[in-house]
């Protein structure tokens, strides 16, 4: 069994680059990305800088290339050009998924993918962060001092009282927020959060825009949402993402006079409801 | 000493423990003990017939691990299984000794008859049982590292990857019937005398066999339900249900999978190593693909994801095989694949699914 350990350890489980170095204020660095697909440019010189702390909503016509700059920033999909750094030394595009996950970025997936087999809890403690992580999956105990931050989490995302049940028996908006948790538990500097309150009532919405907002300051928010009221609830700056790359960035309410931006949103006029 | 709490929650598991103590108990006594005048009699034959179906039930178990657990569905477990078995082989040929046919001190039989002059660099090591048995879990878990580390590294998965693994055991069994490769060709390794000095026909023997096949259930069954219990075991359920989430969450995949798939041919081929000795012949014909569709099929109908229903489905079908095979022969391959539709339509989650089903709505 020590060889399954060492095995284990010997699988990079720790933190392949040093902590983030945000002294500038700026977090998260997208500079002149590209990358097509069979020809087709997903990403086109993209350039998107996020703040330390801040909370950043991003919206798009469908195939604006939302969802591929989450994959770039995952590690997920690698660009053609340009470059993509966390702090002012990190570059991600040398990271995998595990290792940029390990550095403080948690993704939130689109469709909510919470680990239905298992409950609350069990998800939670799959995703807690931690040096020892590796080394401690070989045990079915937690420490009280784990127990302590998953009942914190818990608490954070309003399902104290769920801890047993399983994932897969919550209702939509509760498996949402479990991922939330499920990324808190990381411990990131960066949460990516795609669609949170796709197929939420409005009372969940309101209690998803209260968690979000109240993560801000310590973490780096970004939101990729269709929603413009729920946007226009939780986001200070708003950036639109058009054909792949940045058409417009600034307060909601001054978007909503661009005339540019109202032309791409033509035919998607719903949106705005 | 109380149990661990991972043990005592797993009803099933200590229902599965102390039937194999009570047959592991029960089978020798009923052998060995009870007159062959007696109706509860058990001849040798049912003894290794049943030692057989443990073997056949560790291997649905190491199945169930990666199928049921890590959602990889091995269609090639057999050639973890028949690689343990040929290394035993192995050494009991080396044990022949000046007892072959040709009384060659070194050679196989096979290898005089073949003009071999020397023993081939591979063989040698196997005439001494610690090698040999070493062996039996470094081979077959060698092979399905550097085969897991390539295929999971590229992101192989899905029905792609069970093609793959179908592929290498039939790749496996077409170089095995060759001559040249050394193992005995189509005939394989047979005519076996002693292990470890005690002749393998004799009831004593036959019954130490039986229950090291019944220990190694044991064994290999408590070592997977601890496994599926610990923290990891909640990463294997996380990479079945979705990679991405569990890459997402910073593990690496690929690298849980190439270990457990490890581990899991570790167990095939303990399996295998078990069941030669007790049939008696290994050969080519045990690295045929149909062989690792059954062991998935024997999964499938105790219940995926269970262990338990790994042991029972592999014990059921193989008598209901047994049984049919003597009966009516050309019906058997026609009630398997009914079998596999059948369970796949009726009860996907199996025998064990259907007893849970049952205690839930009483």
């Amino acid at each position: 069994m020590s060889e399954l350990i060492s095995e284990l350890d010997a699988a990079g489980m720790h933190p392949p680059v040093g902590p983030v170095d945000a002294t500038h204020g700026i977090l998260l660095y997208l500079e002149g990305v590209s990358v097509s697909f069979d020809g087709f440019k997903a990403i086109d010189n993209l350039s998107l800088y996020i703040g330390d702390g801040e909370l950043r909503c991003i919206i798009g016509p469908n195939g604006a290339g939302k969802t591929t700059m989450m994959d770039i920033i995952t590690g997920k999909t690698k660009p053609d050009t340009g470059r993509v750094f966390f702090g002012q030394t990190i570059d991600l595009l040398k990271l995998d998924e595990p290792a940029i996950a390990r550095i403080g970025i948690g993704r939130k997936l689109q469709r909510p993918t919470v680990i239905e087999p298992l409950t609350v809890l069990e998800n939670l403690e799959l995703a807690m962060s931690g040096a020892k992580r590796m080394r401690g999956l070989m045990t079915t105990r937690l420490s009280s001092e784990e127990r302590d931050r998953i009942a914190a989490v818990m608490d954070q995302i309003g399902l104290a009282e769920h801890g047993g049940r399983l994932a897969g028996i919550l209702a939509h908006g509760q498996k949402q927020w479990l991922e939330i948790g499920m990324l808190l538990m990381q411990e990131p500097r960066l949460l990516l959060v795609d669609e949170p309150v796709a197929g939420m009532t409005p009372a969940e919405m309101d209690r998803t825009a209260e968690l979000l907002r109240s993560l801000a300051g310590s973490h780096s928010v970004v939101v990729v949402e269709h929603d413009m009221g729920f946007v226009r609830s939780i986001a200070d700056r708003v950036t639109v993402l058009h054909q792949g790359r940045v058409l417009a960035e600034g307060r909601l309410d001054e978007l909503q006079e661009d005339p540019t931006v109202i032309e791409v949103y033509l035919g998607a006029g719903d949106a705005y409801h | 000493m109380p149990l661990p709490r991972w043990l005592f929650s797993d009803r099933a598991g200590l229902v599965l423990l102390a039937v194999l103590a009570i047959i592991g108990v029960g089978v020798p006594v009923l052998n060995l003990l009870v007159p062959p005048d007696n109706p509860l009699h058990l001849t040798a034959y049912t003894v290794t017939l049943i030692g057989k179906y443990l073997c056949y039930a560790l291997l649905a178990v190491a199945v169930d691990l990666v199928w049921g657990y890590m959602g990889i569905l091995s269609l090639g477990h057999a050639a973890f299984f028949a690689l343990g078995g040929y290394c035993f082989g192995m050494y009991l040929m080396r044990q022949i000794g000046t007892r072959g046919v040709y009384g060659d001190p070194m050679l196989p039989d096979f290898m005089v008859f073949l003009n071999w002059k020397a023993l081939p660099w591979y063989w040698h090591g196997f005439d001494m049982f610690w090698f040999a048995a070493l062996m039996v879990l470094v081979v077959p878990g060698l092979l399905a590292f550097v085969f897991g580390w390539f295929a999971f590294r590229s992101r192989v998965s899905g029905v792609y990857l069970s093609i793959i693994t179908q592929a290498l055991t039939y790749a496996l069994m077409l170089a095995f019937f060759r001559n040249e490769m050394g193992f005995g060709g189509n005939n394989g390794l047979t005519d076996f005398k002693d292990v470890l000095g005690f002749p393998l026909h004799a009831d004593g023997t036959r019954i130490v066999l039986f229950a090291l096949s019944a220990l190694a259930l044991a064994g290999g069954y408590l070592a997977c339900r601890w496994l599926v219990s610990t923290r990891m075991g909640r990463v294997l359920v996380a990479i079945r249900d979705s990679e991405d989430r569990a890459r997402f969450l910073g593990y690496r995949v690929e690298r849980v999978k190439a270990l457990v798939f490890t581990f899991s041919a570790a167990l095939a081929g303990v399996a295998g190593a078990l069941y030669v000795p007790q049939v008696g012949i290994i050969n080519p014909g045990e690295f045929a693909p149909l062989n690792s569709i059954e062991a998935v099929i024997w999964v499938a109908v105790g219940g995926r994801g269970t262990l338990v229903g790994a042991v029972v489905g592999a014990v059921l079908v193989n008598y209901a095989k047994t049984w049919l095979t003597g009966a009516l022969p050309e019906v058997w391959l026609f009630a398997l694949g009914g079998l596999f539709v059948a369970v796949t339509l009726l009860l996907p989650y199996g025998l064990i699914g259907l007893l849970r089903r049952r205690e839930a709505t009483t």
